[in-house]
């Protein structure tokens, strides 16, 4: 079997990625994709865990299976605010939604 | 440690899928482009999940995670598209948070991952058993008053809650 660390190896640097695209792009729609990308590390990583160490409780899937839901949730309403700001400012760059800014 | 089977070889080819479509996402300027990318890295996963004896949480990557969300962003991106297309794709602090995110990956695997689960770790001689347990029993914990029932009925009235939240926040209300 494929050792665990190399499945942890993997989801810490998918992780990572997503957090690089969350932080360094300017469209608000890539920012939600880096976003789910380190969702989807999350899952990776739980479900890993739930295989090699306690494959007899039920928690590690039950967790992954909610955390599929909370991201679908999230995706949907992240994607109608920003549908939203671009109605209204014509543009998804984030640095240009600063009408908050003193 | 490595033997080079079929496992190993389908956990190599989606590992590849995984990280290749997560550069992907994070390099590309067509928006589009990035979708696929992030479609690839989400495939990537529901390989994993595979190769993890939990088919159940796979088919439920591909129909909610590349099914849903990936086609809801398709839809936001076409909905969106800015007038200029020779803006920057990166902000003005792109280098710090490539720095931070290197420093964070390699922290992970040096200070957690490879101490504790690595060859030499101190959980590395643990056996890891081969008697898992079904969709049958994921399906009897969900539904099960000991176990998970109220985060499940919870999850269902969130997934409302933001269905409706999603549809009064994007509506146009023009008329």
């Amino acid at each position: 079997m494929v050792p665990l660390w190399m499945f942890l190896a993997v989801a810490a640097g998918v992780f990572c990625i997503g957090a690089y695209g969350v932080l360094s792009r300017r469209n608000a729609v890539a920012i939600l994709m880096g976003v789910e990308l380190m969702l989807n590390a999350v899952n990776i990583n739980l479900i890993a865990f739930w295989r090699y160490v306690e494959p007899l409780n039920m928690a590690g899937q039950a967790f992954a299976a909610f955390v599929f839901v909370i991201a679908a949730a999230e995706a949907a309403v992240g994607l109608a605010i920003i549908i939203s700001v671009y109605r209204s400012r014509r543009s998804v760059i984030v640095e240009d939604v600063d009408m908050l800014k003193w | 440690m490595f033997e080079l089977n079929a496992q190993s070889i389908a956990f190599i080819l989606f590992a590849l899928f995984s990280l290749g479509g997560a550069l992907g996402v994070v390099t590309t300027r067509n928006l589009i482009h990035a979708t696929l990318y992030l479609i690839l890295s989400l495939f990537g996963a529901a390989g994993f999940f595979v190769l993890l004896s939990a088919p159940f949480m796979a088919a439920v990557q591909v129909l909610v995670y590349i099914g849903a969300i990936a086609i809801l962003i398709v839809f936001a991106v076409m909905l969106t598209r800015s007038m200029t297309r020779l803006s920057d794709i990166y902000n003005s602090q792109w280098l710090l948070s490539a720095i931070v995110a290197g420093l964070l990956f390699v922290l992970l695997l040096v200070g957690v991952i490879l101490p504790v689960w690595g060859v030499n770790g101190t959980q590395a001689g643990r056996e890891v058993s081969s008697i898992v347990t079904t969709t049958v029993d994921l399906g009897k914990a969900l539904v099960d008053q000991n176990q998970y029932v109220l985060p499940f009925e919870v999850a269902s009235l969130l997934l409302t809650a933001a269905m409706i939240g999603a549809i009064v926040v994007a509506r146009d209300d023009k008329e």
